[in-house]
């Protein structure tokens, strides 16, 4: 049934209906209010989960990794600074292969200090093992929830997973979000069954120590199960699509892109901007299109270059910049794009939550035709 | 032999390494002078002394690695290091 | 598209206002959104929010820089904010006063002063302008019904804080529809 309702209740009542076992969070700043909804829930018997108060994030994610560990479907939310000081156990997390699932509100990490919206967070623990959904709006970013837990509890795959969702520009938005139900979810999404849990009975270590002689394989085969999580996501992804009419079995989306000269290449809220303004150029007779990347980790660099394999230009932007190189998305997208003669521009833009409109993106389109490889795009040239 | 998801492992897998090749001084207990006060099981940092069934103690040289702790800490100084003849 | 500008300062319930009145729109049928300026939120500083009202989903992003409709919660912001920036012709403007204006609107621009702080003190019995404003805000445009803001309201706060603000929206409605 379609509710209008705040991005972060929206989220938290998908969360809700995924029946976590467990959820563990920091509730104060940077948090959304998520959490706070779903203590609610737990408080007043909407959700039979043990809420677990913690006295800072990397304590939430640890208590998160040891309920996983004991077979418990995990659940924990944060952003910005909070997901960095959780960054120690992100990467235990992955390596002991627990499918914990968390949402990030993405925003901008600080110093300087800044509440808004950007991707730097998630993006800078990219190589961390977490699988990593982008939403475009509220409808994907609950959506994805269930899609997140299936394919995490996956024995195949067991990857925990980060659904990122734009801090503020969806999280705090009010807008139509189509709500599932109870029945429908438990119909989607089965209970956990771990392949192995803590038990005091039958005694299991998890994240044991690897020796020089093991370490590699272990990297290896995480990269093998990031890897496989594409055909699982796939399949999942079209289950939810026969069961609630959303589609997500594929990564990667073309919007206008089949007969399109040149190519925007973005991911999370912004691809609705970037939608407006394609439009807006199609009438005027520009041929455009978006890629929008909704699956970032498994990177889906295969699926990226046949989709982009007729477009004269790419223009790649980027809510994030791995400084002294650049936006992390354009380096990818140029990588997958290695040995076709496309030229891929990136653009750094929107970082700390500065706006970014549709003359924005027709500007940007405008430099990828003539404009430097790769630039920070709307700088305030008088304050440099 | 295929790695274990998320490197989980049952306990006891120390046992699978035999450390007793490491010593180079292998405790001789003297069943003698054993006032079965049991020290030398509680502090042997390895937990290879056993007691037997008439309440003596005797290290597991399989594992022993001959660190000595058990021969200073014995009240009745009835642990003796011997150079292990290899 | 349609489009709304709240300019108010924090603690006026300019945010709550903005998503009422997505909520009520909903309930009409329409596609709305609506999300505030993300400002550093601090009791007196000037705050913004947004609302967009369209017959088909809204995927825009960007804040409001061109709104058909501006409500201005405390008619003091005019000095220090640009509040009437962009507004388009044949567009709505609604203050907050009980002065007669010393400003100047932009030409083609309907401007609806309306007195809800009284109102509200009359009606709550607190200086909370937003609910009057949102049923100024029902009466001057039409983008919302009278009752499915009652019921958004309703939905939102308990009973008789419900039906104080109401009470209060019901007053600003009944005025300005009067005059027009």
């Amino acid at each position: 049934m379609m509710e209008i309702t705040e991005g972060s209740h929206a989220v938290a009542e998908a969360v809700r209906l995924c029946r976590p076992q467990v959820v563990s969070a920091y509730p104060i700043t940077p948090q959304t209010h998520i959490v706070e909804a779903l203590a609610d829930f737990v408080a007043n018997g909407q959700l039979d989960a043990e809420y677990i108060t913690v006295e800072n994030e990397l304590s939430a994610l640890s208590a998160c990794v040891g309920a996983s560990a004991a077979g418990s479907r995990t659940y924990s939310a944060t952003t910005s600074q909070g997901l960095m000081l959780m960054a120690e156990v992100v990467f235990n997390a992955a390596g002991m292969r627990l499918p914990i699932i968390m949402s990030i509100a993405n925003r901008a990490l600080g110093a300087p200090l800044s509440i808004w919206n950007d991707m730097q967070d998630s993006i800078s623990l990219r190589d961390s093992g977490w699988l990593q959904f982008y939403a475009e709006d509220n409808q994907e970013a609950t959506d994805l929830h269930l899609l997140a837990f299936k394919v995490a509890e996956d024995n195949s795959i067991q990857l925990p997973a980060f659904v990122c969702f734009d801090g503020f520009i969806l999280s705090h938005t009010y807008e139509p979000v189509d709500m599932l139900t109870q029945e429908d979810v438990d119909k989607y999404l089965p209970k956990f069954n771990p392949a192995e849990r803590l038990d005091a009975a039958d005694p299991i270590s998890f994240g044991m120590y690897a020796t020089p002689e093991y370490y590699l394989e272990f990297r290896y085969e995480m990269d093998q199960a990031q890897k496989r999580a594409k055909d699982v996501i796939a399949k999942a992804g079209k289950e939810f699509g026969e069961m609630f009419g959303r589609d997500y079995s594929a990564l990667i989306e073309g919007y206008r892109l089949e007969d399109a000269d040149t190519a925007i290449v973005a991911m999370g809220s912004i691809c609705g901007t970037v939608k407006d303004a394609i439009d807006e150029m199609r009438t005027a007779g520009m041929k455009v299109g978006l890629l929008k990347i909704r699956v970032f980790r498994p990177f889906p660099a295969e699926e990226i270059a046949k989709m982009l394999s007729h477009v004269k230009r790419v223009a790649v932007l980027d809510k994030n910049i791995s400084l002294g190189a650049k936006g992390a998305t354009a380096m990818e997208v140029r990588d997958a794009l290695y040995g076709s003669a496309i030229p891929v521009k990136g653009y750094v833009l929107g970082l700390g939550g500065r706006d970014v409109r549709k003359r924005d993106i027709k500007e940007i389109v405008a430099f990828s035709e003539k404009g430097p490889n790769d630039q920070f795009y709307g700088l305030r040239k008088e304050l440099i | 032999m295929a790695l274990a998801v998320g490197c989980r492992a049952r306990p006891g897998k120390a046992r699978d390494n035999k450390t007793g090749s490491w010593r180079v001084f292998k405790p001789i207990f003297d069943h003698e002078k054993c006032s079965k006060c049991g020290m030398c099981k509680t502090l042997c940092p390895e937990g290879c002394v056993h007691e037997d069934a008439e309440g003596l103690f005797n290290p597991d040289y399989s594992y022993c690695k001959g660190c000595g702790i058990c021969a200073v800490e014995c009240p009745k100084e009835a642990i003796t290091m011997k150079l292990e003849e290899k | 598209m349609r489009e709304l500008r709240i300019h108010g300062r924090g603690g006026q319930g300019s945010v709550t206002a903005a998503e009422l009145i997505a909520v009520a729109a909903f309930e009409g049928g329409v596609f709305a959104q609506a999300f505030p300026a993300f400002g550093v939120e601090r009791r007196g500083a000037p705050v913004q929010a947004f609302v967009r009202l369209d017959n088909k989903k809204i995927r825009l992003r960007s804040q409001v820089y061109e709104p058909d409709y501006i409500i201005v919660q405390d008619s003091t912001l005019i000095k220090d904010v640009n509040v009437f920036m962009g507004v388009k012709k044949g567009g709505i403007v609604i203050v907050n006063t009980e002065k007669k204006p010393d400003y100047v609107i932009p030409e083609g621009v309907k401007l609806i002063t309306i007195d809800a702080t009284s109102i509200a003190l009359k009606a709550i019995g607190l200086p909370i302008t937003n609910t009057s404003l949102m049923g100024a805000f029902a009466a001057a445009t039409g983008e919302i019904q009278f009752f499915a803001l009652e019921k958004a309201l309703n939905h939102r706060f308990p009973k008789e804080l419900a039906s104080k603000n109401i009470a209060a929206a019901r007053i600003a409605f009944d005025i300005v529809k009067g005059a027009a």
